[in-house]
């Protein structure tokens, strides 16, 4: 057996959560100065009820030898990208600890450290030592990080004319050429095209063959599947299931794992984007605008997205997306407002975004939505599995016969007919 | 890539211990007590240190018309105005030299300070996202962020020169002082900012009170004026403000005269090294909870 890359030991995070009003995340002196006497008094009568703690990693251990690939699988909110944030050093545990051997490099969102307004070589530059690495580093790899990513022509054009494909063939491409010992990934194949999410799996795979060691988060179970040999089941904060790939997957597929929190919309913290407009919360309605908690095949709905904005906007170039994606976390389809032409909705303090989605075309099954909004070309809220989309069996061509289940995901309206003619040879 | 398989010894040297000996590269773990300074790790991270302040001057004059004449127009306007009001109308003394130079050399240290202070402040802030996914020492960027107005500094620098040689001001041998008093400038700049850096990411009150303080501060220190014109008995008192030790000590330095006293400068040292220290201590004590709060 090879020797230990990483082992975590009890690792636990908490946070505390204090119940407020409003977004406001960051403390005021004034609102610390008022709250000293009652925290004093709390200390007598234990923690005041308002302050909740909530363990996003409890316990956990495990060992992880060297030049293994591991999927860490999960619901939202089970603690993976808490996991990966400790071990990479971005945050510190509560409790327990975890030895490390070997240089880390992580990916944990597409551009970090990238500056919209430097070029595209400088931003080679500025990501390359914010991992760590030196300038003659960075020097030397430099043609294979530009050929990797595909952007020889656009170096000297400043990263915010870059377009988002471009932004994460860039960001991986000076992490995978890290040459990190560990190296860990969250979720960041969730963008690019097809094509690209392949190159960087073999990328990825390439890394794991000269004895590296991997540690790899995605919802993509197909991507998961073919490049870990183990996998770590979180659910809630804990591991539930360890060991090789295989059964690993299915644990989770199989819903042993709790569902998701039915944490509101506007609590997740596990979001991108300037958060000037933050969806709050997602309804899927029927037309007689009762909700509905499970969509049937072919019944006609409306998926309503509320939202918080900073500021009111009349007429911004808007667009808002969302994916559908399958239990295996394949994309299905995208419904967004630029292809049917809404370039301009009108944005006010607080309100809501509706796509209208008459004869619903997908099969019975889970399928879970990632959430995204642009307003004047700049990313302002994004949301991987920010809803699920329930669907049972319905009468989609309007018979009264029952679909069969297992039959793919999608249902198409079409008809048959016969005729007496034969072709004749 | 090929290039991975034939290069394992070049990142195995990278790691900071032998691979035989098995000990962990890192070992993370919460942090308890006086969290000392890794200043190995510090020097393997001095790249980033420069990159970063490289792109805080570039980001500072990217979309202005007039990019680097800003930097020469400020102080220069400032001094003039200065010159006009407190020289030329208040009619008060300037130790002997031009008003205008003697406003000027006083400006140098002080805009690099307020600059320093103004600039190290919001940098946490500013760059959250790079705290919020990517591990490095937090304390580099208030850091590069304050190195970053040395540019300005530079600049400002080759202005005085110029000055000089209109108002025929020739230096003396006491212009070899001068790097001492940039290092006090330095010094005390760093410290404050590490203070106000760290605490403005918890409380951001500090935002607010920055210009304020920056500008109450800007009127305690010699600039605008000479430090003679303090009395007698506050001067102990006065000097406390590690400004009136570097702006006095530059006069000193470049134009040969001033109210520098050798216990200006000793209790200017141990305040900057003070607030250096405490800074620093502060800094470390609360920069593992950035993440979180960011």
């Amino acid at each position: 057996m090879n020797e230990i890359a990483i082992r975590a030991e009890n690792l636990s995070k908490a946070y505390h959560l204090t119940h407020q009003v409003g977004q406001v995340r960051y403390k005021t002196l004034r609102e610390d100065l008022l709250a000293l006497p009652r925290r004093l008094g709390s200390i007598a009568r234990g923690p005041a009820s308002s302050i909740e703690t909530f363990w996003a990693l409890k316990d956990v251990s495990f060992d992880i030898h060297e030049g293994t690939v591991v999927g860490i699988i999960g619901r939202n909110g089970a603690g993976k990208s808490t996991l990966l944030k400790i071990l990479s050093r971005i945050t510190e545990p509560t409790r327990g600890r975890a030895e490390i051997y070997g240089r880390v490099g992580s990916l944990l969102e597409v551009g970090t450290g990238f500056h919209a307004e430097l070029t595209g070589r400088e931003n080679i530059f500025l990501s390359g030592a914010v991992s760590g690495m030196t300038r003659a580093e960075v020097q030397r790899k430099f043609d294979e990080i530009v050929a990797f990513a595909e952007v020889e022509r656009f170096l000297d054009t400043p990263a915010k004319h870059y377009s988002s494909g471009m932004y994460v063939r860039l960001a991986f491409a000076v992490a995978a050429h890290l040459e990190p010992e560990i190296l860990i990934i969250d979720e960041v194949l969730a963008v690019g095209d097809a094509q690209f999410q392949k190159k960087c799996l073999g990328k990825i795979g390439e890394v794991a063959k000269t004895g590296r060691t991997v540690l790899f988060v995605s919802h993509n179970m197909a991507a998961v599947q073919n490049l870990c040999e183990s996998g770590i089941v979180l659910d809630t904060g804990r591991i539930v299931f360890a060991g090789p790939i295989e059964p690993a997957i299915r644990f989770y597929l199989e819903e042993k794992t709790a569902a998701p929190r039915e944490a509101e919309l506007r609590d997740r913290r596990d979001r991108t984007g300037t958060q000037t407009l933050r969806f709050t919360e997602v309804r899927i309605l029927g037309t007689d605008g009762n909700e509905l908690a499970t969509v049937l095949s072919g019944q006609d709905i409306v998926v309503r997205f509320y939202y918080e904005s900073q500021q009111e906007l009349n007429n911004a170039n808007v667009n808002i997306a969302f994916n559908l994606y399958n239990p295996q976390g394949v994309v299905i389809t995208n419904l967004n407002s630029k292809d049917v032409g809404r370039l301009r909705l009108p944005i006010a303090k607080s309100g809501w975004f509706e796509c209208v989605w008459p004869k619903f075309s997908l099969r019975a099954g889970i399928y879970t939505c990632a959430l995204f909004c642009e307003v004047n070309g700049e990313i302002v809220d994004w949301l991987q599995s920010a809803f699920q989309i329930r669907v049972e069996e319905g009468d989609f061509f309007g018979t009264g016969s029952i679909i069969q289940r297992g039959q793919g995901e999608i249902l198409v309206t079409y008809d048959w007919r016969s005729s007496g003619e034969h072709p004749v040879a | 890539m090929s290039q991975l398989e034939t290069e394992p010894t070049a990142t195995q040297a990278q790691t900071h211990l032998p691979r035989q000996t098995r000990r962990p590269t890192v070992v993370v773990q919460p942090t308890h007590g006086l969290a000392t300074l890794n200043l190995r790790e510090l020097w393997a991270f001095r790249d980033l240190l420069i990159i970063l302040a490289g792109r805080d001057v570039k980001l500072r004059y990217k979309q202005t018309a007039l990019g680097v004449i800003w930097v020469v127009l400020q102080p220069l306007v400032a001094a003039l105005t200065f010159a006009v009001i407190f020289g030329g109308f208040a009619k008060l003394p300037s130790d002997g030299s031009p008003y205008v130079l003697f406003v000027f050399c006083g400006m140098l240290p002080w805009n690099l300070f307020a600059g320093a202070l103004q600039r190290a402040g919001n940098s946490l802030i500013g760059n959250s996202n790079l705290i919020s996914k990517v591990y490095f020492p937090r304390v580099i960027i208030p850091i590069a962020s304050a190195a970053s107005v040395l540019i300005d500094f530079a600049v400002s620098l080759i202005v005085l020169f110029v000055l000089m040689l209109i108002y025929q001001v020739m230096p003396t041998w006491q212009l070899v002082a001068l790097p001492f008093f940039l290092l006090l400038t330095l010094l005390a700049a760093t410290g404050v900012s590490l203070w106000l850096s760290g605490l403005n990411v918890y409380y951001r009150d500090f935002s607010y009170a920055l210009p304020f303080l920056v500008q109450v501060w800007l009127y305690a220190s010699p600039v605008a004026y000479a430090t003679t014109i303090v009395p007698e008995q506050w001067r102990a008192l006065f000097s406390l403000n590690p400004a009136v030790a570097f702006i006095e000590g530059f006069r000193w330095a470049i134009l040969g005269q001033s109210a520098l006293t050798i216990e200006m400068i000793v209790s200017a040292t141990l305040v900057s090294l003070m607030f250096f220290a405490s800074g620093l201590y502060v800094f470390r004590r609360i920069e593992r909870g950035f993440a979180d709060v960011l």
